[in-house]
């Protein structure tokens, strides 16, 4: 990686903030597993390993799987984020591993939201 | 002897990375051997006295072996007030030994913690340094214990058979 | 002046894709040639969960939505309806019948009153890697900094801004970096202080793990401003998983060129390494601080001679707090007149004058949501604990919250509509400390929580100065004599007066602010105090000496669990008579208690 100068900065902020819109194609869904400290100990790793499989298992090529840290609420963990382009984004929360298996199947792949698992749809406000 | 000069080594030598160092010295054997404690005195020119004075402050460092399996009970606030302490007596309760001690068989050590950030799913209990366990309850001490003997008798025997 | 209207413009993705954040720039840019900055605020808002109709622009407090808004209604919307203050109609929402099923996030009360700035990506992105960061505009303001900005310029916005510490004084972060600039020496350090020594606290930790790079883009632009080209983290080792990716957050950037010489390739050096402590609470205390990053025991001095001065190996040092840098680069990128408009007081004049932008508070304990929260300086303690963490859980009354850790003190219910900000907790006898928040359900005893933080305090009081060292100690021995049921008149004045002389003679912060929670719990709740005294009753149930277990021969079912599981055999009875406890044998260890079903257990 050569060292960026300040127009390759802002270059490379366009570039990674449009590739992390969703869009159909080889990226419609991201699921991010929340995994701070927290998160962790209530399980998020084994909630990680079995979407991966799950996904790889269903053979999901248009979905993102990624960790992100902390989401604050610490007495739901481990938690996760499901989007899917042109929808708002789901919060799951109080996850196990055969919980998260039913929200790729349903939610990823079947594209019917879990009602039961899910805390909100939306985000927060950033000033 | 070989490993010290090595950790010496990672560090570049530097005295001032003399706690990093005790660190990395203190994972490779469990506690602060005194032979470590010389050569680390020796390589990097420092008295040992002020290398037992850093050693002794820091409530990190152990001089005597810990147990092979190390219980520390968090006594943060948070885990306090959801009777951290009540977990703690239960285990001295089941292991027979006091906070800060080693079972006579070497096999398990009593400590409590301070705080280790986990508030929200107190009280809470570290198995060694990683293995964290939330919303812990005092009466299934037993059990607890139980269950790491058998996942170490488990985990010995596997070993043995590979 | 607060803005009278807020205009929320949706960026998440499906809004994005929609050319969303062109509209933002049209929108602002369009108020401000109308002259509008100070009365409209535009703010950036994660998915509302409207995706199908974006872009979406929504208006509070008049709760006015619109959907699918291009570039060109700017210009009619602002007329419309900032100036003429009539809805624009053309873009108007009309939502569909029938309610959404699932709540929407912002609905949510936890999420509903907090405003993301330290935190601001919280979740949202993967914190080993820096492409995610930059995306957020993460580098964008350092890359102002280094181009655009002398380090006077900086420090001047910092100090505008209304920054103070959030590692616990709070002091104004602006003042410091002027005073380290002009200290003279040619080598002088950045420190960000990542010890959260405060049992009770995880927002440097959740910080640290979640936005690396925020702290580190913080940390540049305080080397920018002070003239420093080294800079340490000094994290407590308990924290492995935040050593882990600032490790790999430092690595990262110096692969871009963002950390190390010549960075952004505007002739500025810069780098920084990782120091674990050693489990010692003491070392979150500047002076100490320093002597552990030096390799010593980590022992306090006194500071007739500032760390700003002599430090670090005696050279000029800047130490901030992890949350006080992740705020810096949003204030740089905002302005500081942004960042001023959040929060309480004024510091145009005098930079002590309020406390301006948001704290992180971990709350823990006795509520419903546990967790980590941004509020602005200035809500209130109700808003905190009953809003927005759920209030106790049921069968529990509120007692006190606890902020600011072994240096803060209890707050009782009377001061719940206390607004939380740096100068309205010292009144109170608190502190802000690093944002612990810890709430006391009513069968929390007052006597065994001011015990537990002066046992720490004695436990990790350094030694070096008698106040501290002795007077924790006997502190210690009145409360445990208070709870034992064998404390006088006398000995609860004789710990008011030790606590008065600790905090007046103590060397450091730490024996300083130790008795705080004695004397709160003194000043707030003294009849319970002298219960113990006068009474040898412990209201609350908790001190061991002072209550006895027995059952209540009306509830009990004679289901035996309790016999099962007490570590004493003290308690007898046949199956499916009531049962008795054996009072001389029992331990008091609470167990039959936390397993009874029928709640028959009673603590007296
Ligand atoms: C006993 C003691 C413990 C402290 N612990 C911490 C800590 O854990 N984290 C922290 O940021 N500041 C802590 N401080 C405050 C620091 O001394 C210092 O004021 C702060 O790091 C400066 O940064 P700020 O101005 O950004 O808050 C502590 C102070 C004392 C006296």
């Amino acid at each position: 990686m050569p060292k960026l100068s300040i127009e390759d900065l802002k270059k490379m902020r366009e570039d990674a903030a449009r590739k992390r819109i969703l869009r159909d194609g080889e990226s419609r869904v991201r699921i991010t597993i929340h995994m701070g400290t927290c998160g962790i100990m209530s399980g998020a790793r084994d909630v990680l390993k079995a979407v991966l499989s799950e996904v790889e298992a269903s053979d999901l090529k248009d979905t993102i799987v990624t960790t992100s840290g902390c989401a604050g609420l610490c007495s739901r963990e481990p938690m996760a984020t499901v989007e899917i382009a042109g929808h708002a984004p789901v919060k799951y929360v109080d996850l196990t591993a055969e919980k998260v298996v039913r929200i790729v199947k349903e939610h990823i792949a079947g594209g019917t939201v879990v009602q039961e698992l899910a805390l909100a749809v939306g985000s927060e406000m950033t000033r | 002897m070989q490993k010290i000069l090595q950790i010496v080594e990672k560090w570049g030598g530097r005295k001032d990375c003399l706690i990093e160092m005790l660190h990395d010295v203190q994972t490779e054997y469990n506690h602060l051997p005194e032979s470590a404690l010389r050569v680390l005195s020796a390589r990097l020119s420092v008295p040992l006295t002020q290398i037992t004075h850093v050693a002794t402050f820091y409530a990190s460092f152990s001089l005597v072996p810990k147990g092979d399996t190390r219980l520390r009970v968090c006594m943060g606030t948070a885990c306090y007030q959801k009777g951290g302490n009540r977990i703690l007596e239960a285990l001295e309760r089941e292991l027979k030994v006091k906070s800060g001690e080693v079972t006579p068989d070497g096999e398990f050590s009593l400590e409590s913690a301070r705080c280790i950030g986990c508030c929200g799913i107190a009280p809470a209990l570290v198995v060694d340094d990683d293995d964290v366990f939330g919303k812990v309850n005092p009466t299934k001490m037993k059990k607890f214990v139980a269950d790491i003997k058998k996942k170490k008798q488990a985990g010995k025997q596997s070993a043995a058979e590979a | 002046m607060e803005p009278r209207l807020s205009v929320l413009i949706c960026s998440g993705t499906g809004c994005a894709s929609n050319k969303s954040m062109e509209v933002m720039d049209a929108l602002r840019k369009e108020i401000a040639t109308r002259g509008l900055e100070q009365e409209v605020e535009v703010v950036q808002t994660g998915c509302q969960g409207f995706c199908a109709v974006g872009p979406i622009v929504y208006v509070q407090p008049d709760d006015v939505f619109y959907q699918q808004v291009g570039v060109k209604d700017v210009p009619r919307l602002v007329e419309e309806h900032f100036l003429k203050g009539r809805p624009y109609k053309d873009k108007l929402y009309v939502p569909p019948m029938g309610g959404m099923p699932i709540p929407k996030l912002m609905d949510i009360p936890f999420f509903k009153s907090q405003v993301l700035v330290a935190l601001r990506n919280k979740g949202l992105i993967d914190p080993e890697k820096i492409e995610d960061y930059i995306a957020r505009d993460g580098y964008q303001a350092l890359a102002r900094v280094l181009t655009e900005m002398k380090p006077e310029q900086v420090i001047e916005c910092v100090t505008k801004s209304g920054l103070r510490g959030r590692g616990g004084g709070g002091f104004p972060t602006g003042v410091k970096w002027a005073s380290a600039r002009k200290a003279s020496g040619d080598i002088k350090y950045v420190l960000c202080n990542g010890d959260e020594g405060d049992p009770g606290a995880f927002m440097d930790r959740s910080i640290m793990e979640g936005d690396p790079h925020s702290v580190l883009e913080g940390m540049c632009i305080a080397a920018f401003a002070v003239g420093s080209s080294q800079g340490y983290v000094y994290v407590r080792k308990e924290y492995p998983l935040a050593v882990q990716r600032i490790e790999v957050a430092i690595e990262q950037a110096r692969e871009f060129g963002l950390l190390g010489k010549d960075i952004l390739g505007a002739g500025f050096d810069f780098d920084v390494e990782v120091r674990r402590g050693a489990g010692a609470f003491v070392c979150g205390e500047s002076t100490a601080l320093m002597a552990s990053i030096e390799g010593n025991p980590g022992e306090p001095r006194a500071k007739y001679i500032h760390t700003v001065d002599a430090g670090l190996w005696n050279r000029p040092s800047c130490l901030n707090n992890v949350e006080t840098f992740a705020n810096v680069p949003m204030i740089l990128q905002r302005g500081w007149e942004w960042f001023s408009s959040i929060g309480t007081g004024d510091v145009s004049q005098d930079p002590w004058g309020g406390s301006k932008g948001t704290k992180v508070f971990s709350i823990a304990g006795d509520v419903n949501n546990t967790g980590l929260i941004e509020v602005p300086m200035g809500t209130t303690l109700r808003e905190i604990v009953f809003d927005i963490a759920g209030g106790l859980p049921e069968g529990k009354r509120f007692k006190a919250v606890q902020t600011g850790g072994p240096s803060g003190g209890f707050l009782p219910e009377s001061l719940l509509n206390l607004p939380v900000d740096f100068d309205r907790l010292v009144e109170a006898g608190s502190m802000m400390g690093s944002g612990g928040m810890v709430v006391l359900g009513h069968d929390k005893c007052m006597v065994d929580s001011a015990k537990f933080f002066i046992d720490f305090t004695a436990d990790e009081s350094c030694g070096k100065c008698t106040p501290c060292r002795i007077g924790s100690k006997i502190m210690l021995q009145s409360l445990e004599k208070i709870s034992e049921g064998k404390a006088t008149e006398e000995d609860v004045e004789q710990l008011e007066r030790v606590a008065h002389e600790v905090a007046n003679l103590s060397l450091c912060g730490l024996g300083k602010s130790a008795p705080n929670p004695v004397l709160t719990a003194l000043r707030y709740f003294r009849d319970e105090v002298m219960a113990h005294v006068h009474e040898k009753r412990c209201p609350a149930g908790e001190c061991k000496a002072l209550i006895t277990y027995s059952i209540d021969a009306g509830k009990c079912t004679g289901c035996t669990l309790c016999a099962k599981n007490c570590p004493t055999d003290c308690i007898t009875g046949e199956r499916k008579a009531a049962h008795a406890i054996v009072t001389d044998r029992c331990i008091k260890c609470g167990s039959c208690k936390i397993v009874c079903n029928f709640d028959a257990v009673v603590v007296q």
